[in-house]
C-alpha cells in the first residue's frame, strides 16, 4: 500500500520536481505512472523507495511513516521493495546467480534455499539457462528481466519500475509488461513509470499522469 | 548461531579472494604493515635480550659483610650459619681474617709491606650471593640494612649502583619503545584505513546497489573488515618473519662476541606469547583502521 499525502519535493537549488502531490495505490493494486521526461515520475519512485526524502508531506507504504523511519532501518525497509531500475543497475562482476541472489544474500537466507528461489526468479523471467553467465553477454532485454528477477526474488508485496521497457524493441516490452501484470495477478502490488501509452491502453489499468510536478490526471480502468 | 558463523567464515574467504584479485596492493600494504611492526618489535626483542644479560649479572651481585675484629672465628662461623637459612640467601662464604691477609697477599702485591706490620688489620669476610630470585634492588637494600643492624657486623659493602643505572637506561629506552609503537601503531591504523578507503571507493557501485536491495551497513562493512583484518594479520607475520631473519643473521656474530667475553649468552627471538601478541595487535590494527574509514566513506555513498 502506497499513500502520499501532499508531497513536495524541492531538489537544492530550488527545482521543484514535486509539487503538492497526493495518491493512494492500494495493497496489491497495479497501475501506470506516466508523464513526459522531466514530470517528476523517476523522483516519485525514489522517494516511495526512500532513495530521496520528502521536503514536505507524508508518505507510507506498507504501514511505515517514511518520515519517522531511522537511517538505519532503511534496508529492512527496502527489502519489502522490489525496485526495477531504467538502467537496471546490475553487477558486472558476479554472474547471473550471483546478481539475482544479492537481496537474499543481504537478508541472510540459508545457502540452499537461495539456490532454489533464485532458480525460481530465473525461471519466472526464462533467463534459467544463463545463470552461470555473466551479465555483460546479455541482450538489452535480458539484462531487464534480471533486473526483474532480482527484484521479484525475495518476493516483496510492491514492485516499482521506473522505465523498465525504456530501450526495449515493442514486442520485448510487451512482454516484460506481461510479466509484471503476472506478478500483479499473484497479489504484488506494481506502480511502473512509463511514457509509453501503448502498454496503457492494451491492459486497461489504472493511469496516473504527471505534469510539472503535479498530478493532472487519475484515471481507473 | 551456526549460520552465523557459516556466513562470516564465507565473508572471510571472500575477503581474501578480493585480496588475491589486487596482489601488488594488497602486498604493498601488508609490507608497509610488517616493516612498521617489525621496528618496535625489534626493538622490544633488543631489550628483552639485555635485560636477560643484566639478569645474569643481577645474580653475581654480591654482598661484602665485614665482621668487627673481636669477633671470633666460631662466632663468625655461627652468624654465616644463620644468615644462610634465610630465605634470599644463595650462599654464604666466610673468610676468616687469616684467609682474607693470605688472599690480600697473593693478590695485592703488598706482601713484605704487610709482613711489616705486626698484627693482622684485616677483618673477617662474609661474602654473600642472594638467591637470584631476590636479586632485585629493592631486596638487596633491605637485606644490606638487615646486616648492617648485626652487632656483630662493622660494615656492609653492597655495590648497586651500576645496576641501578643498568635498569635505569633499561626502563628508559622500554619507555621509548612504547612511545614508539604508539606512534607506529597510529601510523598504522591510518595506512590500512587508506586502503581500506581507495577499496571502499573503487566498489562505489557495488555498495549502492547492496543498499537499493536491503543490504545493512553492517553487512556491507563485515567484508571491508575482514579485509582490514588480514592485511594486519599479515603484516605481522610478515614482522614476525623478518624478525626471525634479522636475529638469524645476528647469532653467528652476537655469539662470537659473547664468546670473547666468556659468555655463553644467545640472542633470544619472539617467544610465542610475544609473538602471539604480535600477530593479534596487527589483525587489530588493520580492524580498527578499516572501521574508521569505512564509517566515514559509507555513509557518504547512498543511491541517487
Amino acid at each position: 500500500m502506497i499513500q502520499l499525502s501532499n508531497v513536495c519535493k524541492r531538489y537544492p537549488g530550488g527545482y521543484d520536481a514535486l509539487k503538492n502531490v497526493s495518491l493512494t495505490l492500494a495493497d496489491g493494486e497495479m497501475a501506470f505512472l506516466t508523464g513526459h521526461s522531466g514530470a517528476g515520475k523517476s523522483t516519485l519512485l525514489k522517494l516511495i523507495a526512500l532513495i530521496e526524502r520528502v521536503t514536505s508531506g507524508q508518505i507510507m507504504v506498507n504501514n511505515k511513516n517514511l518520515a519517522r523511519l531511522a537511517r538505519r532501518r532503511i534496508p529492512y525497509f527496502r527489502r519489502g521493495i522490489g525496485v526495477v531500475f531504467q538502467d537496471n543497475k546490475l553487477l558486472f562482476d558476479r554472474t547471473v546467480f550471483d546478481n539475482v541472489a544479492l537481496p537474499l544474500v543481504v537478508c541472510g537466507v540459508p545457502h540452499k534455499e537461495i539456490a532454489r528461489r533464485v532458480r525460481a526468479a530465473l525461471d519466472k523471467v526464462g533467463l534459467l539457462a544463463k545463470e552461470k553467465m555473466r551479465p555483460i553477454t546479455l541482450s538489452g532485454g535480458e539484462q531487464q528481466r534480471l533486473g526483474i528477477a532480482r527484484a521479484v526474488v525475495n518476493k516483496p508485496p510492491l514492485l516499482l519500475a521506473d522505465e523498465p521497457t525504456g530501450n526495449l524493441d515493442p514486442e520485448l516490452s510487451n512482454q516484460i509488461i506481461d510479466l509484471f501484470h503476472d506478478f500483479n495477478r499473484h497479489g504484488v502490488g506494481v506502480l511502473i513509470a512509463t511514457h509509453d501509452l501503448r502498454h496503457i491502453e492494451r491492459l486497461k489499468l489504472r493511469r496516473l499522469t504527471l505534469k510539472d510536478g503535479a498530478i493532472v490526471q487519475d484515471s481507473a480502468a | 548461531m551456526t549460520s552465523y558463523l557459516l556466513r562470516h567464515l564465507q565473508v572471510l574467504f571472500y575477503s581474501l579472494g578480493q585480496l588475491t584479485r589486487t596482489p601488488f596492493a594488497s602486498l604493498v600494504t601488508v609490507a608497509v604493515i610488517g616493516i612498521s611492526l617489525a621496528l618496535p618489535a625489534g626493538l622490544y626483542v633488543l631489550l628483552d635480550n639485555m635485560q636477560r644479560v643484566s639478569g645474569a649479572w643481577d645474580g653475581a651481585a654480591q654482598l661484602s659483610v665485614f665482621l668487627k675484629r673481636d669477633v671470633s672465628e666460631r662466632a663468625g662461623l655461627a652468624l654465616a650459619q644463620k644468615i644462610r637459612a634465610r630465605p634470599e640467601i644463595a650462599s654464604v662464604h666466610y673468610i676468616s681474617r687469616e684467609a682474607a691477609l693470605a688472599e690480600f697477599k697473593r693478590l695485592s702485591g703488598f706482601g713484605a709491606a704487610l709482613n711489616a706490620l705486626d698484627g693482622n688489620p684485616l677483618p673477617a669476610v662474609l661474602a654473600i650471593r642472594p638467591s637470584s630470585a631476590h636479586a632485585d634492588a629493592a631486596t638487596l637494600d633491605k637485606l644490606g640494612k638487615d646486616l648492617q643492624a648485626m652487632h656483630e657486623v662493622e660494615q656492609v659493602q653492597l655495590d648497586l649502583d651500576w645496576i641501578k643505572r643498568l635498569n635505569a637506561i633499561i626502563e628508559l629506552a622500554q619507555r621509548g619503545v612504547w612511545l614508539l609503537a604508539t606512534v607506529l601503531a597510529l601510523a598504522l591504523t591510518l595506512i590500512v584505513g587508506n586502503t581500506i578507503r581507495l577499496a571502499v571507493l573503487s566498489r562505489r557501485t557495488e555498495i549502492e546497489i547492496i543498499k537499493l536491495v536491503g543490504g545493512t551497513d553492517a553487512f556491507i562493512r563485515r567484508p571491508f573488515l575482514y579485509s582490514g583484518l588480514l592485511q594486519g594479520l599479515g603484516g605481522a607475520l610478515l614482522a614476525w618473519a623478518l624478525l626471525a631473519l634479522v636475529l638469524a643473521l645476528l647469532a653467528a656474530p652476537v655469539q662470537n662476541l659473547a664468546a670473547l667475553y666468556g659468555s655463553r649468552f644467545e640472542l633470544h627471538g619472539l617467544d610465542g606469547q610475544a609473538g602471539l601478541v604480535l600477530l593479534a595487535l596487527g589483525a587489530l590494527l588493520g580492524w580498527l583502521g578499516s572501521r574508521l574509514a569505512v564509517g566515514r566513506h559509507l555513509r557518504a555513498i547512498e543511491p541517487g
